[in-house]
């Protein structure tokens, strides 16, 4: 493989160290509203990051995934999720299970584990994008944390999504994606499980009047 | 052609029922789709043992005696449970606790199921398993969620959002196996994901990526598996669900994904020897112990034997991390009488608490007086399940028991100190609900307990004598496994 131009590199350094931020901002936002727009710009970044690489490598697979985030996550997902806060009135979340100063200290602490787990496979790989790998399993883990700490059904998908982003980010920066069959697969899915999950929110509705997760917590061992 | 068949007849039929699936008949419908499926199963069953080991497809399909054998054992506790939930659906429709809509919904989506199950058991690339897996969850979060009460919800959000972080981790742990595989392999197309390429190159592969790689897919999908510590959206899908979906679940899906980990652990066992093994047994120890103690604490049936299902995952898996050809035959056996028992139990005890009225076992009693055949099939099948002999379940326990106590002498009294807490546990559970008094009344419908006793035959046939051809079977398939 020929040395990359050193300015694409940066470039798509910049772009991870953009998706991070925006993690570390979906970890700190109470807003459902806000929740959905920063993931909606978590895909952009993910969008322009993977049409990068796809440019300067050279390969039309990363063409069509980039396209399939741009649909799916940029503009598909966020206004499902925003039609659906609209229709069920859930614009706040409830306090989380941790206050945010410890999520965010927790979160410090996840990426540094994730940097130092990444650090010998990153060693390994030969694509331009290989130092973005820790910053990937980074993404995974802050999204998995902001999974554990919400109660709202929505900012739990959304960290579900955020998660998903994370993944699709591991393959770019690893191996320059997935064949093109699964990555179909896996965003078909993911779509599906949106649906599932927007025909859920009616019902938990139904039952609950809220979308608040503290009322799922009956099922016990006794 | 057999292969297109075995894909094609359950996901037709899911569109079918998609369509037709509210009308009365719709129930036979889908015992004549589960049969179709079944007889595809054998068909297909046929040609492997007649040309052996199969790659088709530009090799995206790959059936050899190891995942054959379980495509059978899933076709036919498909049909079993589809002829099961004919009557057992009817009662619930006539106690007004499901209508003709959402009938069509659980027609649709057990067929749409049986075909992801079977889409994981036959494909050769661990993309497409992986795909197939997250569809098989899709299938059947809204099926447990059917009855739409407060618990059915919760129980149906934790298993959607716990097997999805699962899966989300089996993913990660895929893209890593593709990247390890990727120098030696190539980009080009998909050979990295194929697994009987990745399996000729696997000593090959790069040990420090393959190690994460193989943790990220064990705790993965041993989510689904039901492994110990992440097991705890299994008991409340299986009690909540109607119960010919605890029955599949159970039976089916655990299988499944435990032959995920199984695959995974094949390839990663030929650069880091003996580690994959190791952890299997870990979690496997974990489970089992952790299970029979839960089992203490029930109180609804159908969570005591979700409970005891995460126990016998976690001894089947502890019998795959000993590997070597007998452990391994075991733990195949052990996956087969599992999957028929629990099944059969799941339908004796789907029919008790409807006559029960409640799935608290302190509400079921006098099952004998009610319908003998009711009673009987629970308390055989709890029999078989704690491993007495002459079932099929003790002769696999006995073969896991005496591996250990020659390779693993350390283990063996954790896995008798399972065993035991169990048999306690459920033994003790069992008995007041088969004998005793009662004041309930028949069911409406008659029940559907030939499939509990086929099941049940079949353990014991299993415990007794094992079919020449089958043990050969089970044989080339252990020696697979390594």
């Amino acid at each position: 493989m020929p040395t990359p131009p050193t300015v694409t590199a940066q470039l798509l350094n910049g772009f991870a160290a953009g998706l991070l931020l925006i993690s570390f901002s979906m970890l700190s936002q109470r807003r459902t509203r806000r929740l959905i727009e920063l993931f909606a710009w978590q895909g952009t970044i993910l969008f322009v990051s993977t049409s990068l690489v796809a440019y300067s490598a050279g390969l039309r697979h990363l063409w069509y995934s980039a396209a399939l985030i741009l649909i799916l996550k940029v503009v598909l997902l966020p206004l499902i999720l925003l039609r659906l806060v609209q229709r069920l009135q859930a614009q706040w979340d409830t306090e989380p299970l941790l206050n945010i100063p410890t999520t965010m200290l927790l979160g410090v602490g996840l990426v540094i584990f994730a940097f130092g787990l990444a650090q010998p496979i990153s060693a390994l790989a030969t694509t331009i994008t290989r130092n973005t790998l820790g910053i990937a399993l980074a993404i995974i883990l802050l999204a998995f944390l902001m999974m554990i700490t919400r109660r709202n059904a929505v900012s739990q998908v959304v960290g579900f999504l955020s998660m998903e982003n994370g993944l699709f980010f591991a393959a770019t920066s690893a191996t320059y994606g997935m064949p093109m069959v699964v990555e179909l697969g896996i965003a078909l899915d993911v779509l599906v499980g949106v649906l599932i999950l927007g025909i859920f929110f009616f019902q938990i509705r139904e039952q609950f009047d809220s979308l608040d997760l503290h009322n799922l917590e009956s099922l016990k061992e006794d | 052609m057999e292969l297109l068949l075995v894909l094609g007849v359950p996901l037709l039929g899911a569109l079918l029922l998609a369509v037709v699936g509210h009308r009365r008949s719709a129930a036979e419908a889908n015992v004549l789709v589960s049969l179709g499926t079944l007889v595809a199963a054998a068909l297909l069953v046929a040609r492997v043992m007649r040309h052996g080991t199969m790659l088709v497809w530009r090799e995206q399909f790959f059936i050899d005696p190891f995942n054959v054998f379980l495509v059978a054992l899933t076709a036919f506790v498909g049909f079993t449970t589809a002829l099961f939930s004919r009557p057992y659906m009817r009662i619930e429709e006539h106690r007004g606790r499901l209508n003709a809509r959402r009938l069509r919904l659980y027609h649709s989506m057990y067929q749409l199921f049986m075909a992801a199950m079977l889409l994981a058991l036959l494909t050769n690339n661990l993309g497409l398993l992986w795909v197939a897996m997250e569809a098989a969850t899709l299938s059947t979060v809204l099926l447990v969620s059917l009855y739409r009460t407060r618990a059915s919800l919760e129980a149906a959000w934790k298993y959607f959002i716990l097997c999805g972080v699962g899966i989300a981790l089996a993913l990660f742990g895929t893209i890593l196996l593709y990247f390890a595989a990727e120098d030696l392999l190539g980009s080009e197309g998909m050979s990295a994901l194929l697994w009987t390429h990745l399996d000729a190159v696997k000593a090959r592969l790069e040990p420090r990526v393959i190690g994460l790689a193989f943790v990220f897919l064990l705790v993965g999908y041993g989510t689904k598996v039901g492994l110990a510590p992440l097991h705890s959206w299994l008991p409340d899908a299986h009690a909540e669900g109607p119960t010919p979906v605890s029955a599949v679940l159970s039976g089916l899906l655990l299988n499944v994904a435990l032959y995920a980990v199984i695959r995974c652990k094949v390839l990663a066992e030929g650069s880091i020897h003996g580690v994959p093994g190791r952890m299997l047994m870990g979690f496997g120890l974990l489970s089992a112990l952790l299970a029979s103690f839960f089992l203490w604490r029930q109180r609804d049936i159908k969570r005591l034997f979700a409970y005891s299902s995460i126990e016998h995952m976690g001894i089947i898996t502890f019998a795959f991390g000993m590997g070597g050809v007998v452990a391994n035959f075991a733990g195949l056996l052990h996956m087969t009488v599992h999957s028929l028992t629990k099944s059969a139990i799941f339908f004796a005890a789907g029919h008790a608490s409807q006559t029960a009225g409640t799935q608290r076992m302190e509400g079921i009693r006098g099952l004998l007086v009610l319908s003998p055949s009711i009673g009987w099939g629970l308390m055989l099948g709890a029999l078989a399940i704690l491993g007495l002999p002459p079932f099929g379940v003790f002769a696999s326990e006995f073969l896991i028991l005496t591996t250990a106590m020659r390779d693993h002498p350390w283990a063996t009294p954790v896995l008798l100190a399972a065993l035991g807490v169990a048999f306690a546990a459920i033994f003790g559970r069992v008995q007041p609900m088969v004998f005793g008094e009662t004041q309930s009344k028949p069911l409406p419908h008659s029940p559907a307990l030939l499939p509990v006793f086929a099941h049940l035959l079949m353990v014991l046939l299993l415990g007794v004598y094992i079919p020449p051809a089958l043990a050969e079977w089970y044989r080339l398939a252990a020696r697979l496994i390594g």
